[in-house]
C-alpha cells in the first residue's frame, strides 16, 4: 500500500496502539493534520490550547497508563514550546514521543520561516531524538522511537520530519506494536548477596521511587516489608507505588518528607533501593545520608548506580524480577527493637502535626483541603498537581489505592504542568481526576481550561489560593531575612469568573464546609470545574530539610511573622 | 587522578559526534583529547578519548555513553594499549639552528615535510610523551604554530574491542 508520510506517520501511530494524541496544528504540519482527518475514525486528536499543553498532557497521559503519550507540534515555535514537557518527561523518566513537522529538506539550514533545529534544541532533553531525511525511514523510526521511549529507563523520545518527507509517498505494511526490549535478568550470585546485606540488617527501610510506581508491585513490597520486619519509604516519584493503608508505610522521604520517614531512613542500617536515582531533594547533604547504612540498589539504569550516593551493591536490570527473587529468597525475620523505634517516630511526627495544627487558627488550611480530598474522592481517582507549596502538601497527605494515580512533575519541577497533565491522565483513564494547584501555576497555562470545556474533561480543579508565589517566600522567609521580592502577588484575578467565562464551574471556598460541599459538588457535575480555596499566605510546608543540609537540620516548626 | 584512554564504537552518522561531545558537556566531564574515524566497519566510526579523573569520573562517563544509542561499545583500553599521536609543527628554519633541528628531526624519526628559507614543517608520530620531548625541544628555535591529532589507539595483541 503506497502512501504519503504524513499517512504513514498517523499509519504507524494507530499500528502501535495509539487511541489518543495530543497537538496543535501548524503549516509543517498540515499534511499530518490532513491525515489525521483521514483516519479520525481510528485515532483521537485533542487540540490544546498551547503546544506546552499538548506536551504535559501526553505526559499526564502516560503517567497515569504508563502507555507511550504522544504530542504533535508544528515546526519552529510549535516545536520550542513542547520543550519545557519534553524536558519534564525526561527528568521523571515518563515515555514519550513527540513529533514535530520542520520545512522541507531543501530549505533546511536556511534559516527559513519557522525552521528551528528541534534535534539540536532537544538532543539533551530526550533519551533520543530523529530527524526524518526521507520518506522511506519514517515509519521504522517511529516504531524505534516508540521502543527506546518505552524500553529500559523509560525517556522521551522526538521525531522531526521536514515538509517534503511528508507528502512524498512510499510503501507502507503494518508491521504490529513494538515490543519493550526486556531488560537482563540480574545474575543470581548478587541476588545472594542482596539477601545476604539484607539478612544481616537490624534496620532495613524499602525506598521505593519512579521506577518501582508503575510496576504494580505495592502488594508484593508490603508483603516482603512484613516479612523481613523493614519498614518502606518513598521518593516524591515513588508515591502511590505503594497503597498508603498499610502499617509499613511511612511515607515520603526527602526535603518535604515526613519526620518518620526521613528520620527512619537515616537511622537504617540497610536501605533496599528501588528504581531511585538519589536526588538532591530526596538526600540533602550526601556526604552525610544514610552513612549508617549499606545501601542496595535496584535499577534499570547502570548510571544511576554510584552517581549521587555510593551504594553498596547495585543490581542493574529487571527491577521486578530482582526485587521477587531478593523477596523469596530472604527468610522471615523479627526486629522488634527496630519497629520499636519506628513507632515512637511516628508518635513524634504525630505530635509535630498536632502542633502545627494547634497553631493554625485558619477556617481552611491546606492540610484540611487536601484530607478533604481523600475523604470524598472516589476510587481510583487520579492526583495531578502543578508545582510549589501545594505541590508538596498533597505529596504530604493524600492518600492512594492504586499505582499510577500521582501525576507530578518531580525532577524538573515544572510549574505549569498540572493543567494538562490531568487532562492527559483523565484521557488515558476515564477515571476521576483532581488537579491541585496554586494561584501562581495554575497562572501560567489556566489557557487548557478552553480545552477542558470543548471535550468535557471534567477535571476538578482544587486552587490553593494564598495569593503568593508560596514555596519561594517560604524561603525568603527561612533563608533571606523575609525580604519578598517578587513574590507577593497583587493580582485580582477572579477565578470564579475566570472559570465560567471559560465555560467551566467556578466555586469559592473560605472555610472548611465550603470548600466539602464545593469538592461534593465538583464530582457529581461531570464539567471541569475550578475551587477557588482561600488559604493563608504564612502556611509553611514542614517539615523542611534545608537545601544541602542534613537530617540533624531538619525544620519542623516555624514561628509566624 | 588517573589518566584513561577509552574507546567507544558509534553509529557512523550525522550528529552522532554531536550526542557525545554535548554529552560531555551536560555532565561537566573534562576531556583531554579526542579523535574520531572511519573503522574496518563502515557502519561504525571510532571516537578515542584520553581523559584524566577518578574513578568516579570514568564510570559515570562510561555509563552514560552507554546509554546513548548511537553508541554500539564503550571500552577503557589497557595500561600498555598502543598509543600514537601525530603533530605537525611549524618552527623558524634560522640558518644558525638549522643543523640542531635536523639532529632532533633524525633523533626523533620525524620528517621534514614542508621547507622554506624562513620556516619548516615537522610531521612527528608518536606517544604522546614523545610529542611533549619534541615540542619542549623546538621552544627555543621558535615554534610558529602547531597542531596535534589527540590519541588514537588500540590494545595489543589479538584483543579488539569487539572481543572484550
Amino acid at each position: 500500500m503506497k502512501l504519503t508520510g504524513a499517512e504513514i506517520i498517523v499509519k504507524t501511530l494507530i499500528e502501535q496502539g495509539v487511541t489518543d494524541v495530543f497537538g496543535y496544528p501548524g503549516g509543517q504540519v498540515i499534511n499530518i493534520y490532513d491525515a489525521l482527518y483521514k483516519y479520525k475514525e481510528e485515532i483521537n486528536h485533542i487540540l490544546t490550547a498551547h503546544e506546552q499543553g499538548a506536551s504535559h498532557a501526553a505526559d499526564g497521559y502516560s503517567r497515569a497508563t504508563g502507555k507511550v503519550g504522544v504530542c504533535i507540534a508544528t515546526s519552529g515555535p510549535g516545536a520550542t514550546n513542547l520543550v519545557t514537557g519534553i524536558a519534564t518527561a525526561m527528568l521523571d523518566s515518563i515515555p514519550m514521543v513527540a513529533i514535530t513537522g520542520n520545512v522541507p529538506n531543501s530549505l533546511i539550514g536556511k534559516d527559513s520561516f519557522q525552521e528551528i533545529d528541534i534535534t539540536g534544541v532537544t538532543m539533551p532533553i530526550t533519551k533520543h531524538n530523529f530527524f526524518v531525511a526521507k520518506v522511506e525511514d519514517l515509519a521504522d523510526t517511529i516504531r524505534q522511537a516508540f521502543s527506546i521511549a518505552k524500553s529500559g529507563r523509560p525517556g522521551p523520545v522526538l521525531i522531526d520530519v521536514p515538509k517534503d518527507v511528508q507528502v512524498n509517498t512510499c510503501e507502507f505494511e503494518d508491521q504490529g506494536v513494538v515490543e519493550k526490549i526486556p531488560l537482563p535478568k540480574v545474575d543470581e550470585a548478587l541476588i545472594d548477596e542482596a539477601v545476604e546485606l539484607i539478612s544481616q540488617a537490624k534496620r532495613p527501610y524499602i525506598y521505593i521511587g519512579g521506577g518501582a510506581a508503575g510496576l504494580g508491585m505495592g502488594r508484593e513490597i508490603v508483603e516482603f516489608a512484613r516479612k523481613i520486619d523493614a519498614v518502606i519509604g518513598c521518593s516524591f516519584m515513588g508515591l502511590s507505588a505503594v497503597p498508603d493503608e498499610n502499617e509499613r508505610f511511612l511515607g515520603m522521604q526527602g526535603m518535604h518528607g515526613h519526620y518518620a520517614s526521613s528520620v527512619a531512613q537515616n537511622e537504617a542500617d540497610l536501605i533496599l533501593a528501588v528504581g531511585v536515582r538519589f536526588s538532591d531533594r530526596a538526600t540533602g547533604n550526601v556526604a552525610k545520608f544514610a552513612k549508617n547504612s549499606k545501601i542496595v540498589q535496584l535499577d534499570p539504569d547502570s548510571a544511576e548506580v554510584n552517581k549521587n550516593v555510593r551504594v553498596d551493591l547495585g543490581l542493574v536490570g529487571d527491577v521486578e524480577d530482582s526485587f521477587k527473587r531478593i523477596a523469596e529468597k530472604c527468610v522471615k525475620r523479627n526486629l522488634p527493637e527496630w519497629i520499636k523505634r519506628v513507632e515512637t517516630l511516628k508518635e513524634e511526627e504525630r505530635k509535630f502535626e498536632a502542633e502545627i495544627a494547634a497553631s493554625q487558627t485558619a477556617a481552611l488550611t491546606p492540610k484540611m483541603i487536601v484530607q478533604t480530598i481523600n475523604e470524598l474522592k472516589p476510587a481510583r481517582t487520579v492526583i495531578a498537581t502543578d508545582v510549589g507549596q501545594h505541590q508538596m502538601w498533597t505529596a504530604q497527605y493524600t492518600t492512594f489505592d492504586m499505582p499510577r494515580r500521582w501525576v507530578s512533575s518531580g525532577g524538573l519541577g515544572t510549574m505549569g504542568f498540572g493543567l494538562g497533565a490531568a487532562m492527559g491522565a483523565y484521557v488515558a483513564t476515564g477515571d476521576p481526576t483532581v488537579l491541585v494547584t496554586g494561584d501562581g501555576s495554575f497562572g501560567m497555562n489556566l489557557n487548557e481550561l478552553a480545552t477542558a470545556v470543548s471535550y468535557n474533561i471534567p477535571v476538578v480543579i482544587v486552587l490553593m489560593n494564598n495569593g503568593v508565589l508560596g514555596m519561594v517566600r517560604q524561603w525568603q522567609t527561612l533563608f533571606f531575612g523575609k525580604r519578598y521580592s517578587q513574590t507577593v502577588l497583587s493580582r485580582q484575578t477572579d477565578f470564579v469568573k475566570l472559570a465560567e467565562a471559560f465555560g467551566a464551574v467556578g466555586k469559592r471556598a473560605t472555610n472548611l464546609g465550603e470548600f466539602k460541599a464545593a469538592l461534593k459538588e465538583a464530582f457529581t457535575l461531570n464539567r471541569p470545574v475550578v475551587i477557588d480555596a482561600q488559604v493563608d499566605k504564612d502556611e509553611f510546608v514542614l517539615p523542611m530539610l534545608p537545601p544541602g543540609g542534613a537530617i540533624d537540620d531538619i525544620i519542623v516548626k516555624v514561628e509566624k511573622s | 587522578m588517573n589518566r584513561f584512554v577509552i574507546s567507544v564504537y558509534v553509529d557512523n552518522q550525522i550528529g552522532v559526534l554531536t550526542r557525545v561531545t554535548s554529552l560531555f558537556t551536560r555532565r561537566g566531564f573534562n576531556i583531554d583529547t579526542l579523535t574520531v574515524g572511519e573503522t574496518e566497519r563502515s557502519e561504525y566510526s571510532r571516537i578515542t578519548i584520553t581523559m584524566a579523573g577518578d574513578c568516579y569520573a570514568r564510570d559515570q562517563l562510561i555509563n552514560q555513553l552507554k546509554k546513548q544509542v548511537n553508541v554500539k561499545k564503550v571500552e577503557i583500553l589497557e595500561e600498555d594499549a598502543t598509543k600514537r599521536e601525530l603533530m605537525l609543527i611549524k618552527v623558524h628554519n634560522a640558518s644558525e639552528n638549522r643543523s640542531d633541528i635536523m639532529t632532533a628531526v633524525d633523533v626523533f624519526r620525524a620528517s621534514v615535510i614542508d621547507y622554506s628559507p624562513t620556516a619548516m614543517c615537522i610531521e612527528v608520530t608518536g606517544n604522546p610523551s614523545k610529542i611533549d620531548a619534541f615540542v619542549k625541544l623546538m621552544q627555543p628555535f621558535g615554534i610558529l604554530e602547531m597542531c596535534r591529532t589527540g590519541i588514537v589507539a588500540l590494545d595489543r595483541g589479538e584483543q579488539t574491542l569487539f572481543s572484550k
